[in-house]
């Protein structure tokens, strides 16, 4: 379909990080049912810091379900300061691009990484305040 | 196998209308306003064609006039009920809230023109209640426009009822019958449709040609400037070809019109029965007073698009009301006025089937369906929250 590029229709098709982490060190989620789009990031982070694992669940069109997976992709292996920086503008290049009216779904990928990544500090200061 | 499930959008071309449109841009190449003969041929066929078409929906020859389509029907019969309205100081409008773009977009036209503009609730089951309409009619309202069958969800209005009810209190009655027309009967003079929109794509004529039926005597503007084609309400030089296909599909589309529905209506049945059986599905609409070939259904979880594209590599053409096929944020105008709160009305399908369709094609659009539906759900956040008990299940 000449709507996606066939990099969006790959990750559309044959979604990579899918499902859920049990006892993630972070949860992230982004969008809501109303508007169609919702994406939710769980996070295994090792004690260097380092994005071990990462899993997506996203309720979307198929643009939301490429972003997202697309962005588990970028942020697997990498640590949290990395991920950190990821932008919604690198997703969509990653992705060889997205239609202008589907830009907002590679928007809440990296909402959904920046969720889970406060979730992730704000335990961190949790664990040490203990 | 290719499924084309899509026949509210669009109809294939029949073999017959091809044949006559191109053999007249072969040979009737005239114009129609020209003395010499080949012109003058070119007319007596233009008005052959409008002859025929009229007497497929018991009107006069008079009382058809040539349109580029069904939106422009629309947008000139509501614009001139309401340019005679506002002259005798009548500026109120009664319709529904699911019509077509092409009357509610005129209808807020006319809103910030300063007439008011009553939309009728459709219900859970998407049917008027012709009670109510009388209920809004008012000394002031000019005109009550009602879609004969909904795009989307395939509902059928009482128009007879609508129509004896507006001759009775003198308002003009107009009715979007674009998805009736070919398909089901039309007897404007049973019906007391005032005015009528009809789109020869949508049985099976080519795009781009529809026509208007105006009652004698009802008044009518013309919207486009300039020659006096259509006896001065529309100008420009006739679609010849166009319109001969149209008379041609539509001739076809009567003379089937119950065959067809004895075969689509049965299959059509099965897979509404099939879906069902997809655990928190739901069908769109009454399932009985609706177009035999629609099939409209929402399923808990799941986002529209995603299903659409996955069922067209499956090589099944469907299409849905979610946000993201419309363009807009909002999901379907239709399938909220029948009251299918957002996060539903974005998962929702829509079959319309043609009359090639078979048992063997229903069980695969059923299998696939179910398969993709299963597949959306499982890393589905909204899916995973209902089994979770975290939220509660809507269908
Ligand atoms: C109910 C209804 N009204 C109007 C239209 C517009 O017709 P057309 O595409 O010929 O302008 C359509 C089809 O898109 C329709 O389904």
């Amino acid at each position: 379909m000449a709507l996606y590029s066939e990099k969006v229709m790959d990750h559309f098709i044959n979604p990579r990080n899918v499902g859920s982490i049990e006892n993630a060190d972070a949860i992230g989620e982004a969008g809501n049912a109303k508007c169609g789009d919702i994406m939710k990031m769980y996070l295994k982070i090792d004690d260097n810091g380092i994005i071990e694992d990462v899993k997506f669940e996203t309720f979307g069109c198929a643009s939301a379900i490429a972003s997202s997976s697309m962005a588990t992709e970028m942020i697997k292996g990498k640590p949290v300061s990395e991920a950190a920086q990821l932008t919604n503008k690198a997703v969509t290049e990653a992705l060889d691009g997205l239609p202008a009216h589907k830009i907002h779904c590679s928007v809440l990928a990296e909402e959904a990484i920046k969720k889970a990544l406060d979730n992730y500090y704000q335990n961190e200061k949790g664990e040490k305040n203990e | 196998m290719n499924i084309y499930a899509d026949n509210a959008a669009t109809t294939k071309m029949s073999d017959k209308a091809i044949e006559v449109m191109t053999e007249y841009m072969k040979n009737t190449y005239g114009n129609p306003s020209s003395l010499y003969t080949i012109g003058q041929r070119a007319k007596e066929e233009l008005e052959s064609a409008r002859a025929r078409i009229a007497a497929l929906i018991n009107a006069q020859p008079r009382e058809i006039y040539f349109t580029s389509g069904g939106s422009e029907a629309d947008n000139q019969a509501i614009f001139s009920a309401a340019e005679k309205g506002k002259r005798d100081g009548k500026m109120h409008i009664v319709s529904t809230a699911f019509e077509h773009h092409a009357v509610l977009h005129t209808l807020d036209e006319l809103k910030k023109q300063g007439f008011e503009i009553t939309l009728l609730d459709v219900h859970e089951s998407g049917v008027v209640d012709p009670a109510e309409l009388e209920r809004e009619l008012r000394e002031d309202t000019c005109l009550v426009t009602v879609m004969t069958v909904n795009n989307e969800i395939g509902t059928i209005q009482p128009i007879e009822k609508i129509g004896e009810i507006c001759r009775r209190h003198n308002v003009t009655f107009h009715t979007d019958a674009v998805q009736a027309v070919g398909h089901l009967p039309i007897d404007v003079k049973k019906q007391s449709i005032d005015m009528l929109s009809a789109s020869a794509h949508k049985f099976h004529g080519p795009k781009g040609v529809g026509f208007l039926y105006v009652k004698k005597g009802v008044f009518l503007k013309s919207l486009i400037n300039g020659g006096a084609q259509e006896r001065g309400k529309r100008a420009g030089t006739e679609n010849i070809p166009g319109i001969m296909g149209m008379a041609a599909a539509l001739e076809e589309s009567v003379r089937c019109m119950s065959s067809v529905q004895e075969h689509i209506k049965p299959v059509r049945d099965y897979i509404i029965k099939g879906l069902s059986e997809i655990p928190h599905s739901a069908l769109n609409g009454d399932k009985d007073r609706r177009m035999y070939s629609n099939i409209n259904f929402s399923f808990e979880g799941i986002e529209g698009e995603s299903l659409l594209i996955l069922l067209d590599m499956k090589g099944i053409s469907a299409s849905s009301g979610s946000a993201c096929t419309s363009g807009s944020l909002d999901p379907s105008h239709v399938l909220l006025a029948i009251g299918r709160i957002h996060d539903v009305a974005h998962g929702s399908l829509r079959l319309s089937l043609g009359e090639d369709i078979s048992y063997e094609q229903a069980d695969y659009i059923i299998k696939c369906t179910a398969e993709i539906v299963e597949h959306l759900r499982s890393f589905s956040p909204v899916w995973q929250d209902l089994l979770a008990g975290r939220r509660e299940y809507i269908l």
